[in-house]
């Protein structure tokens, strides 16, 4: 498979009055044309970060290290995105070769402009097709995303809709320009389950016929089991585990990974009880030595977790995982 | 009223008068004829779509809407309160004796205060103690049942995760010392991991001090690990109620069955096999006539459209308004 987009060493901080947050540290990962990236982890973890990173739309108060790097891979040769500082030249990674749709739709409409209207906007910025031609391609895509009577519609603004039908003229409109790589970030978790599961569907569909690569961010495991080919779990920042969705879920290597899944409620056994993961979130400022699980984890090893960074292991050719238990000193 | 029944609704309505006129006569059903017995003891399960009226039924056994319509008590042994007509001392004695989750106490109250004085403020407000030793007695011994040490007591409340506000959140709704707890989405904005750990401790407190929970969600996972009895919500309507292991055995509801069958299964070999409900629920100010579900149920016959189906009690304690819920049944076994 090639790589569509290949992100690496990426450390991200920011500047604020308590001092520098680290948000995003030493992540590595690539996806590849067609492929569906899930990216798990609890609130804070830099999820989003990462996310946005990757449109290089972060605040003005982020810091990337000199060696982040992130390279998207277009038709035309490869583009180093964190070197792109131009509105011209960052077009391409902002609704061009890339799209983002997010958790609340109406963040991403502007409430004084009708849909079509921002619809044909966005189709004329990223191409040179005429009004006419981009208002019938955004009626096609309206229709195309299952919202009835899309001539009518794209008059209409974004808070005459409901939330499913918003959350679905966001991903029309995220899809227009024919991306090679679609983020969505929880674009699922405001919607109740009858209509997340219309909302998956309709994204299933899509990959399939777009053959687009997706970032899909979610902290739900079940959505990340019904639509991602890869799992990426983060933790505080780290990349702590990534593998094919299949393994990471029916057989995770780390502790972090394994308490999540442990405390998650599982439908086909009412009797099992509740296991949390012990503790707290350590907050940002005071980020833990070592690996940064260790304040939680149930497998601590003791002095080595409390000091040394885990590093990457492979424990299949496809499944890797930063944790002492399965680095090699520990285990000769 | 029997004796273990702590809370009981009949043909409980609210209805909220909407649009600008002051003579405007529309009317928003968000709780409609809604028929309820909540057990003493019990943790009674609230779930349903977004609109379909969990809050505002929350709300009005709280007595902190309008009821609008049918009858609501309260009975805890020590008192019994017809909810409809409540006032003056009743009503403030009725405050000690049922309250609410915040969600998040943090967005709620002031930034300002210490997890003392929020914990400390129902006591204060209602004049349950009758000096600040006492209170602090108090407050400390909450405070200790909810995992809160005397330094956390100090801090103000931005300095918490979420797992931590959300006790405080509970410490405060319990200080008072209430029967009835009506528990609002209050491990919804949790993390999964933290989320196990509010729950366990939400139970352990129903069962320590014997109280009732009526627990709002739209997780039908966490619903189904920790109430005893569940209740669905439709466009105001309650279309199915029984006890957890029956109604998740068993539904009887094709909204019901349609909306657990929604839930994305962890097997990422079972995908796509949802039994998929087609378009929205509707207004609240425009709804269907006959059972509200007829315009996304895909068993509906002429019937629905034109006759709303009352909730029938078949005697084995799981109650379901749906027309046509034996013969489903009966094809669902054939
Ligand atoms: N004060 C009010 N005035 C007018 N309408 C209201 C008011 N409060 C609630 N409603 C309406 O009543 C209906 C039921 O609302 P309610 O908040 O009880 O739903 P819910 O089931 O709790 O939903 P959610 O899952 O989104 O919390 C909705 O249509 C809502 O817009
Ligand atoms: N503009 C910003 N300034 C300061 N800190 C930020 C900013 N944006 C994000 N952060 C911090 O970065 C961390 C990761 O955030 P985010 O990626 O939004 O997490 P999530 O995984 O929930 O999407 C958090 O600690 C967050 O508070
Ligand atoms: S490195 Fe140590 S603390 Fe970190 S996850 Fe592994 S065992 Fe736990
Ligand atoms: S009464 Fe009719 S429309 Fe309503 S749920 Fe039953 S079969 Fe469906
Ligand atoms: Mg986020
Ligand atoms: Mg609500």
């Amino acid at each position: 498979m090639t790589a569509l987009i290949e992100v690496e060493n990426l450390t991200l901080k920011f500047r604020t009055d308590e001092g520098l947050i680290t948000a995003v540290e030493d992540v590595s990962f690539s996806i590849a044309k067609g492929e569906v990236m899930g990216l798990v982890g609890e609130s804070g973890s830099g999820k989003s970060v990462t996310a946005k990173a990757l449109m290089h739309l972060n605040a003005k108060n982020a810091v990337y290290s000199p060696e982040s790097r992130i390279t998207l891979h277009t038709d035309s040769g490869p583009v180093d995105v964190l070197s792109l500082t131009t509105a011209r030249d960052l077009k391409v990674v902002r609704g061009g070769a890339i799209s983002m749709i997010f958790q609340e739709p109406m963040a991403s409409f502007a409430p004084a402009i009708t849909i079509g209207k921002q619809m044909v906007e966005q189709l004329q910025l990223h191409s040179d097709m005429s009004k006419a031609r981009a208002r019938e391609i955004s009626i096609e895509m309206l229709d195309r995303v299952g919202i009835s009577d899309p001539a009518r519609r794209v008059d209409q603004y974004a808070f005459e809709l409901s939330g499913g039908m918003r959350q679905r003229a966001m991903i029309a409109m995220a899809l227009s320009t024919k991306p090679k790589l679609l983020i969505a970030d929880e674009p699922t978790t405001a919607l109740d389950v009858t209509i997340q599961a219309q909302v998956l569907d309709l994204m299933k569909d899509l990959v399939a016929e777009f053959h687009m690569g997706i970032v899909f961010i979610t902290h739900d495991l079940g959505v990340i089991a019904q639509t991602a080919d890869k799992v990426s779990v983060m933790y505080l920042g780290r990349l702590i585990e990534e593998g094919p969705v299949r393994e990471v879920i029916r057989n995770p290597k780390h502790p972090y990974t394994q308490g999540l899944l442990a405390a998650l409620p599982k439908l086909d056994d009412l009797e099992a009880p509740l296991t949390p993961v012990a503790g707290d979130i350590p907050s940002p400022l005071e980020r833990p030595t070592g690996c940064v699980f260790h304040t939680r984890c149930p497998k601590f090893l003791g002095d080595i977790c409390k000091t040394a960074l885990p590093r990457d292991e492979k424990v299949d050719p496809n499944h890797r995982v930063a944790c002492h238990i399965h680095s090699a000193e520990v285990m000769a | 009223m029997s004796d273990d029944i702590l809370i009981s609704a009949r043909d409980l309505s609210v209805g909220f008068r909407i649009g600008s006129g002051f003579f405007s006569k529309a009317v928003l059903k968000a709780v409609d004829h809604v028929d309820l017995d909540i057990a003493k003891g019990s943790f009674f399960g609230l779930v349903g779509e977004s609109g379909s009226g969990k809050t505002t039924l929350g709300r009005a056994l709280l007595k902190a809407v309008p009821i609008t319509g049918g009858t609501a008590r309260y009975n805890d042994g020590e008192v019994d309160l017809d909810l409809t007509t409540l006032s003056g001392p009743a009503l403030k004695d009725y405050r000690k004796r049922a309250q609410l989750i915040f969600q998040d106490p943090y967005a709620a109250l002031s930034p300002r205060m210490t997890v003392r004085d929020i914990i400390a403020e129902p006591l204060e407000v209602m004049g349950l103690t009758k000096s600040r030793e006492e209170t602090d007695a108090r407050v400390r011994e909450i405070a200790a049942k909810c995992r809160l040490n005397l330094e956390h007591l100090r801090r103000f409340p931005h300095a918490f995760s979420g797992g931590q506000r959300q006790r405080i959140s509970i410490a405060r709704a319990l200080v008072s010392g209430p029967q009835f707890i009506v528990a609002d989405e209050s491990v919804a904005a949790l993390d999964v991991s933290i989320q196990a750990d509010v729950l366990n401790l939400l139970k352990q407190i129903q069962r320590d001090m014997g109280l009732t929970f009526l627990f709002i969600s739209h997780d039908l996972s966490v619903v189904a690990h920790t109430c005893d009895h569940v209740a669905v919500m439709y466009l105001g309507r309650l279309v199915e109620s029984a006890p957890t292991r029956t109604l998740f055995a068993a539904p009887r509801h094709p909204y019901t069955r349609a909306l657990f069958s929604a839930i994305p299964s962890l097997d990422p070999d079972d995908r796509g096999r949802a039994q998929k409900l087609i378009g929205e629920i509707p207004s609240p100010t425009n709804q269907p006539p006959g059972c509200k579900f007829h315009t996304r149920c895909p068993h509906a016959i002429d019937r629905c459209k034109a006759e709303e189906p009352v909730l029938e009690h078949p005697g084995d304690g799981h109650e379901v308004a749906c027309h046509r819920w034996r013969e489903l049944l009966d094809e669902m076994v054939a």
